[in-house]
Order: structure tokens, then sequence, then C-alpha cells
């Protein structure tokens, strides 16, 4: 099998360097002698049919047009409810939920792939440097190492239904939604507002979505040193900020 | 003068004498913040009488502000200028205090503070080179900023010497008075592929055309652009020879020459003027020790990159990489993703910087070996051993400086 790793309009989500997610699961794919391709689908292409999807984070007037894409072209909810995996960052978090506003505050309607809702947040933007604890895996949860991100986003967004945090926020802001909670995942999505991007900050969270694409148990190990002197550099960074 | 403008730029001088006295800094913003607390006006009031030209844009603002203040010195004349690149209100009363008697002001403007600047200074002529993403933690994300540009070039009655290269500048300087489009150029178009009026996607086409799909924005004709060694112009066609390298800073001299012009500079005289330009703050500054050149250049953002991989990947020289992620460079460096390293692939690179592990994990997903050294001084000695004839060092805005201070 390849691993058809997409990623979606890249022309409007595409701010934060986030399309960087797509290039760390295809590499760590590649380095494991997977075969595995990456399409950068832009906005005035009908989406392709893929495995795994990324979407990253985009200003507010490219979002909306995002969104109303991906909703007139039908391809992502088709490929999700045939199994696909979607990993959404930022705006593509928004995106996939429910609905989420503009600029202006109007509400847009979103993928609705994820039992999430996003309305213009009150307070400041949440900017800087955020630590999850992830939920373990008997309680539903990810079950992966502290995931270290950073978030710059206005929007506050609130999970309903079927929706499961990614996990409690140590440091930062995350969701910021009242409970300091961190993202959402759902069946075959996850979303985030963590840039980095956050694969590269947390290879476990990319290898969770290649083992879910791939429908793996485990996969080999690949020398991480590089990410691991990241991670711990940050954990410590980022744990001794009085934010 | 009023007694307060006198009392604050005088207190501006002292500031500055005394903290260069003291070693800090090159002690041009302590100075303009004191000035700035006794008179809140001072920048207005210090522009008076001056012909004032801003600069402003995402990349080239030092380069373009040292080259308009050379074509601007011609014949002896005075020019003030924040030529340390301290592009902020304190920057630019410091650097307007320290030549009070200059005809002619000449500022770099950061450009979430071009609206601001431009109400207080009352330019003549406002150089817009271009807009990309930088910085998201503390600037705005580009759009609204080109949004508040708009809306504070439309109060303005100066020239505005736009690059019509770039969509966003283009909707920016639309409704301003008086126009002189430029063919700037624009090397990273990631930040331009949506139309900034109604979302539509923008089409790029031959000879730097552009337009929008679903509406009429499109490209202005400019009145001045290059053609090889040359720069056309409304009044003729002059020969341009720079010594700065690289595409991007023929199109900041571009600016630079049209900006002038307005200013009744002659064409002749400002190409002459630009090509005894060699250094800008440092960047491009070439240093030998021991036989081996090193040659230094600034890069803070994706575009800054784009512009600078054209120049550098071909080279074989060791490549000094070094992120720093201080106050001034912004305190999130997942930009490094936007930055196509994969080029670099074959060279020597070594890593190093505040935030070299950052670096380190970029140019790993983008296949480029490379050593990592976390202390600079040791990365650029650790190059210089392994170069034969030169070695390259690019850093971002803090990392920048602090490398210049290690090499002789
Ligand atoms: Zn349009």
């Amino acid at each position: 099998m390849t691993l058809r790793i997409v990623c979606v309009y890249p022309d409007l989500l595409g701010t934060y360097g986030d399309s960087g997610n797509a290039e760390v699961l295809l590499r760590r794919a590649a380095w494991r002698g997977i075969d595995a391709t990456l399409t950068m689908s832009r906005s005035e292409s009908p989406l392709p049919e893929g495995d795994l999807y990324c979407l990253g984070g985009g200003e507010d007037g490219p979002q909306v047009l995002a969104a109303q894409r991906l909703l007139d072209d039908g391809m992502l909810a088709t490929a999700v409810h045939q199994g696909a995996q979607v990993f959404a960052v930022c705006a593509g978090f928004q995106i996939v939920g429910e609905s989420f506003p503009d600029a202006g505050g109007a509400i847009h309607p979103g993928v609705g792939l994820l039992d999430v809702r996003t309305t213009k947040g009150s307070g400041r933007r949440a900017v800087g440097e955020v630590l999850v604890e992830v939920a373990p895996k008997e309680s539903g949860g990810l079950g992966l190492p502290t995931l270290t991100g950073f978030e710059n986003h206005a929007g506050v967004t609130e999970l309903f239904g079927q929706a499961q945090p990614l996990g409690n926020v140590s440091k930062g802001i995350g969701n910021g939604a009242g409970e300091r909670i961190e993202g959402a995942h759902a069946g075959n999505v996850i979303g985030t507002y963590l840039h980095g991007p956050v694969l590269a900050r947390n290879p476990s969270l990319a290898d969770e979505l290649l083992c879910r694409a791939l429908k793996l148990e485990v996969l080999s190990d690949l020398d991480d040193t590089r990410e691991m002197l990241l991670r711990d550099e940050r954990l410590q960074q980022v744990s001794a900020l009085t934010r | 003068m009023a007694l307060r403008t006198l009392c604050a730029t005088f207190s501006v001088g002292l500031v500055n004498g005394v903290s260069r006295r003291l070693g800090r800094g090159s002690g041009t913003v302590a100075g303009g913040r004191v000035g700035l607390k006794i008179h809140a006006g001072l920048v207005g009031q210090l522009c008076e009488g001056k012909s004032v030209a801003l600069v402003s844009g995402t990349n080239g603002k030092t380069t373009t502000t040292a080259l308009l203040t050379a074509a601007m010195s011609t014949g002896g004349k005075v020019v003030a200028s924040n030529f340390t690149g301290s592009n902020m209100p304190a920057g630019h009363a410091a650097a307007l205090a320290a030549r009070r008697r200059a005809p002619i002001a000449v500022l770099e403007t950061d450009e979430g503070y071009l609206g601001g600047t431009i109400k207080e200074a009352k330019p003549d002529v406002i150089i817009l080179l271009n807009l990309s993403r930088d910085q998201l933690d503390r600037m705005s994300e580009v759009r609204m900023l080109a949004q508040r540009w708009s809306e504070a070039l439309s109060r303005s009655s100066a020239t505005v010497v736009a690059n019509a290269d770039d969509p966003l500048v283009v909707m920016a300087a639309r409704d301003a008075g008086k126009v002189v489009w430029v063919a700037g150029g624009l090397v990273w178009k990631d930040d331009a592929t949506g139309c900034p009026l109604c979302q539509g996607p923008i089409v790029f086409g031959e000879n730097n055309s552009w337009r929008c799909v679903e509406c009429s924005f499109a490209r202005p004709t400019p009145s001045w652009s290059l053609n090889e060694d040359k720069v056309v112009s409304p009044d003729g066609t002059v020969g341009l020879t720079l010594r700065l390298p690289g595409a991007f800073n023929r199109s900041n001299a571009l600016m630079a020459m049209a900006g002038a012009h307005v200013l009744g500079v002659g064409l002749q005289e400002a190409a002459d003027a630009l090509a005894s330009v060699s250094d800008v703050a440092g960047r491009f500054h070439q240093s030998e020790k021991d036989g081996i050149v090193t040659r230094m250049m600034l890069a803070k953002n994706p575009a800054g990159w784009v512009a600078l991989l054209d120049l550098v990947a071909t080279n074989p020289a060791p490549l000094v990489i070094g992120i720093n992620a201080r106050t001034a460079d912004g305190a999130d460096p997942s930009w490094l993703f936007d930055v196509p390293f994969s080029l670099l692939s074959g060279r020597t690179v070594i890593a190093t910087g505040d935030r070299w592990r950052d670096l380190s994990v970029r140019l790993r997903y983008a296949e480029v070996p490379h050593f990592v050294e976390g202390d600079l001084g040791h990365a650029l000695v650790r190059a210089q051993q392994e170069a034969d004839e030169s070695v390259d060092f690019i850093g971002n805005y803090t990392c920048f400086q602090d490398a210049l201070k290690a090499t002789p």
C-alpha cells in the first residue's frame, strides 16, 4: 500500500509553517521504508483521494474561503467516512468543526467532522508556548507524552458530543473556553491549536497518525536524538515560564 | 523651536551621549525614549520644515533606507536617518535629534508603526517595498497590516512609491492620492496567492504580471522597472551598477531611485550615489581572518531566506546558520518550516544560535546533513577551520548582531 498524504490548500492554510506537518509525516514514513506520497493540494484544484489529510493555520479571509471550498468539494468528508485520517491545526482545527467566526464575528459553517464549535474570544489573543498533558489510553485519550507547541489564535473553541480533548493545558491557553484543555479528537479526526510544526516538536504524535493511517499497532524506531534535544529544551524552558 | 521641543531634543543627545560612554549599545533608542517622554510630539516637531521620506515593508527596509540616504546626500547635503535600524518612534526621535538642522530625513519605519509615523512626520514620500509573514507573534497577520496601511495612506498627502509586483502592497496603496508604481519584484509569493479584496485566487503570469481570477484586481502598470543592468524610468534610462549583491538588492535600489526622483534628485546623480554603497549596517559585510573571508548575511523570515538562497545555495563554502527567538526576532521559530532549506543539501552546514535545536530538527526534515554548535563563536571558528577560502554566515536579527560583534 502507498500512504497518500495530502496537504490541504497550502495556499490558504499554511501561515505558521504548518505544511511542515505533512513534510514530517512523509519523511517519517519514508525513513522506515514505507511507500508514501505527499500532494500539496491547492485550493483551485479538486481535493484528491488520500489516507491522511493535514490542514494548517490561515488568516480570517482565507479560512472562510477554505471552509467553503471544502464543503463544495465534498472529498474530505467522503474520505473520512471511508477511513482516512485528518490532522488539523489552528484555523484548520476550527474548519473541521461545526462552525467558526470570521474577523467581523459572523459565524460560518465548518466541515462538521469534529464536534467542536468556535466563537470569537472576548479577551486577548492567545499567543505563546503551550504544554499539554495528554490523557492516557485507558480513559479514551491518545496516551502520548507531554505535547509542546506554540499557539497564536483569537478564537475560543468548545467541545460537544463525541469530541474528547487532546489533553490538559499545563502552560498556555489552549481552547480557551473556560476549562484548561487543548485540542480535540474523535474517530479519525485530531485537531489542535499547536503550531511548531507540532509534529516536528512531538514525533510521537506524528507516529500515532502514521499508525492510524497505516492501520498498524507499532512502527519501527527512528533515531530521534535531535527531536528529543528540542523537546527536552522546550519542556524545561516552558515549564519555567510563569505564564 | 518651542522650548519643550528644544528641551526634549537636548535630552535625547544627553542620554545618548551617556549611554554610548557607558558602552550600552549604540545609544539611539534610550535617548529617543526619554525625548518622547518629555514631548510626545517630538518626531512631528523635528520633521517640520524637512523633506521627509519613510521606507517600510517586511524585507529590504534597512538597505533601501541606506540607498535612498546615499542618493539624497549628493552634493554634500546632510540627511537625518536611523541607519542603525531602530525603526520605531524612539529610533526616529534619536535620528532626527542627532541631525536637527538636516533639510532631509529618510526614516526606516516598522510596518506596524507606519500609520502613526505618517500622522506625526507628514512625509513627502512613502516607499512601500513588500509585505509577507514575519514575527507573527508580535505583528498582525499580513492582510490586517495591509488594511491598516491602506487606511493610513488614504489620509496622507504623500507620494507613495509602491511595489506593483506585490498584491498586498498594491491593495494598501491603490487608494492613495499620488502613487508611483515600481516593478520592485516579489520572490516570496506564498502570502499573495489569495486576492486581498475578494479572496479569489491570484494568478502570476509572465513578466511579473498578476491578476485576480474573480475580480478586477490586477497589477498596475509600473512606470519604473529594471532592464538587465539599466533602470527604466519615466525620465529615461540609466545604467545601474551596485556593489551590494543579489537581485533583491537591485529591486531595493530601484525603489530608492524612484523615491529620490520624487524628491528631485537626477537619475544619473542617484545611480552614481547608489553605486558607492557597499555595506549596510554590517549586511553583506566581508571580513578576513587568516586568509578566510567571512560573508555576513541577514535573513529573518521566509521571504528573506528565499531571496538569499538564490545567492548562496550553490556556493561550496561552509555555511553557518544562526537562529535566535528573542524579542526582536519573534518568539516563534515555526517559520523555519516555510524555508526551502533542502536547496542547501550538499553544503557543509553548521546550526547555531539560541534555537539551534529547532533549526537542527528543521534541517533533518529537509534532509540537509549538518553539524550543531550551540555557541556562535565556536560555530564560526569551526566553519573557518572547514573552509578553503570563505565562509557564509546567515543569521536572523539578534543572532546577526551577535555574529557581527564576534567577527573582526
Ligand atoms: Zn479579487
